[in-house]
């Protein structure tokens, strides 16, 4: 257990020193103070207004960059150190391939998820500072969301990391998986689906096992509990979840799939080459 | 204490290592030389459980694959090429320690012995130093522990003079007690190292030959070189040996690391035109020094 925390701790000192993570904290960071600079929290859409319409945008925008962001930074740093010949030292220590595996996914998670959610809180302190009202129960939930997501696709990036022995196939694997989850992320692909007589029960399971699509809805759901924004489709989950069961859903399954794929990554790299 | 047993490597449908049988005792020094592409690093990683094989890697009875705490923690491996971490040096250093469960003030003092102070360098990132801080470092961390065996991609290629002294000095208190493997793609860089030597050629050994074991590792030669006149190239090449200039600018002297006198020859060959003269004799230093190790 020592060896496992040591890893991801070595982990996070190698990360918050390289390029990657300083671009990603800016992107994250620059987008709350857009948000601000833009007087957005002073706007009223949909009722939201103030810090909730902040956050509201915020999670929207999350959904647009946070996978990419993870999969690639994830996929680029992981097989770029195995080339650079990281990997043949560091595991010419003894430590065993599940403390530095399971250490490198955890201190990852951490660097990834940090940016996002000190940006978060961050807009929380400063509505604060303001005097404004902070939305509690929104904040927990959107935090807990955007952990959820960017569990799933560390997961998903490890996997490919362990598949893919170069850099550059694991950029261009990592963009198709991320591509291919957004094809499926709504309607295009779907109602096409739909039109070729696909049982609608099973356009509705192609949505619920799509991590962006189920991240999409749980945040719809906050504004619009109805979801009339999605059609149709919204009574079956409704039916089926409830509005509770749902966001239970959106939280518990990205984690299942992020440490399902980890799990088959950590399995592939035990009996693969290390280096 | 290494046996290997029918190892056979294969990258697609290319054979890199070709049934490789082997067995290296402790208190061997084994110097693994061949051309690139000769298999030498694809060993080394069957040899640390890196690489999935076909046969059997046994390090002390155990395979390093199965039983990497165990086997791993006997193993002090240098490489060729530092790996570009971008964590601090004291970092490094701890981390290391902590894993192997050694006291990382030892791998300090030596890399401190070496000619470098990781306690300076401590908030420094890895890979900002320079290629000889390196490997001095990376020598620290795998000598500085109780490993059994040692495993070095070409140790001493970024090193100064001194610190080649100081590592064959080191390698010298554990050639009793461990099993040294020293990969080169040139005999004479290690040939005053070692007491076996073993070439591989396309995945083969085509040689496994025993060398007299007469070098003293911790050997100190004082050295008087005369140049038939005055050369700024010789002069420069003789400075990074450490070399000073005596009354007049075609006399220098300096002192070797016994193990390096071939390597220091190869140097001189290369300037035979402008050598009017030649000295070399034990130094008084090393008799002294090599009581120390004893």
């Amino acid at each position: 257990m020592k060896h496992l925390w040591l890893t991801a701790w070595t982990d996070v000192i190698e990360s918050l020193r390289a390029r990657w993570f300083m671009v990603y904290s800016l992107v994250f960071g620059g987008i709350v103070v857009i948000l601000f600079a833009f007087g957005l929290s002073e706007s009223r859409i949909m009722g939201f207004t103030g810090l909730s319409r902040l956050l509201v945008t915020y999670i929207q925008l999350s959904m647009a960059i946070l996978p990419i962001f993870v999969l690639i930074t994830t996929v680029r740093s992981v097989a770029g150190d195995r080339e650079a010949g990281v990997f043949e030292y560091m595991l010419s220590l003894p430590v065993s391939l599940s403390s530095w595996f399971w250490g490198r996914f955890l201190g990852r998670f951490f660097v990834v998820f940090l940016p996002v959610f000190l940006a978060m809180l961050g807009a929380v302190i400063w509505g604060l500072v303001k005097g404004s009202e902070i939305p509690w129960n929104l904040f927990v939930y959107y935090s807990a969301l955007l952990m959820s997501l960017a569990w799933c696709f560390l997961g998903i990036g490890m996997l490919i990391s362990t598949l893919a022995r170069s850099s550059d196939v694991a950029q261009g694997a990592a963009f198709l998986v991320w591509l291919t989850l957004l094809l499926f992320l709504d309607l295009i692909l779907l109602g096409v689906l739909i039109q070729e007589r696909l049982p609608p029960d099973t356009a509705v399971a192609i949505a619920l096992a799509n991590p962006l699509q189920v991240f999409r809805t749980a945040t719809m759901m906050l504004f619009d509990p109805q979801l009339v924004l999605l059609g149709p489709t919204a009574f079956v989950i409704l039916d089926r979840f409830s509005v509770e069961g749902y966001i239970a859903w959106a939280v518990l399954y990205p984690i299942l799939f992020g440490s399902v794929a980890a799990t088959l990554g950590y399995f592939l790299f035990r009996r693969s080459d290390l280096p | 204490m290494i046996e290997f047993s029918g190892v056979t490597k294969r990258f697609r449908r290319q054979e890199v290592l070709q049934s490789i049988d082997l067995r290296i005792e402790r208190g061997q020094r084994v110097a693994l030389v061949g051309s690139n592409g000769a298999g030498k690093t694809t060993l080394i990683r069957c040899l640390l459980g890196e690489y999935t094989h076909q046969g059997q890697v046994l390090i002390d009875g155990e395979s390093p694959r199965e039983h990497r705490q165990s086997v791993l923690s006997k193993i002090g491996f240098v490489p060729q090429l530092p790996p570009p971490l971008r964590m601090p040096v004291g970092q490094l250093v701890r981390f290391s320690a902590s894993l192997c469960q050694a006291d990382p003030e030892r791998m300090q003092a030596v890399a401190d012995d070496l000619g470098f102070d990781a306690r300076r360098y401590r908030h420094h990132p890895f890979f900002k130093l320079s290629g000889g801080q390196k490997q001095k470092l990376l020598i620290a961390i795998a000598l500085g522990r109780d490993s059994e065996l040692l495993v070095m991609d070409e140790p001493a290629a970024n090193l100064d003079p001194e610190a080649r002294h100081q590592l064959f000095r080191l390698l010298a208190e554990k050639q009793d007690k461990a099993a040294m493997l020293i990969s080169s793609h040139r005999l004479d860089e290690v040939a005053a190292l070692v007491n076996r030597v073993i070439e591989m050629d396309q995945g083969r050994i085509v040689l496994d030959d025993e060398v007299a074991d007469s070098v003293d590792m911790t050997r100190l030669l004082a050295v008087v070189v005369i140049m038939t006149q005055p050369e700024d190239a010789f002069a420069r090449a003789l400075s990074e040996w450490g070399f000073r200039e005596l009354a007049d600018p075609c006399h220098w002297s300096g002192t070797i690391a016994g193990p390096d006198r071939l390597r220091f020859l190869g140097m001189l060959s290369r300037y035979a035109a402008l050598l009017a003269g030649l000295e070399m004799s034990e130094a008084a230093g090393s008799a002294t020094e090599a009581s120390d190790v004893a």
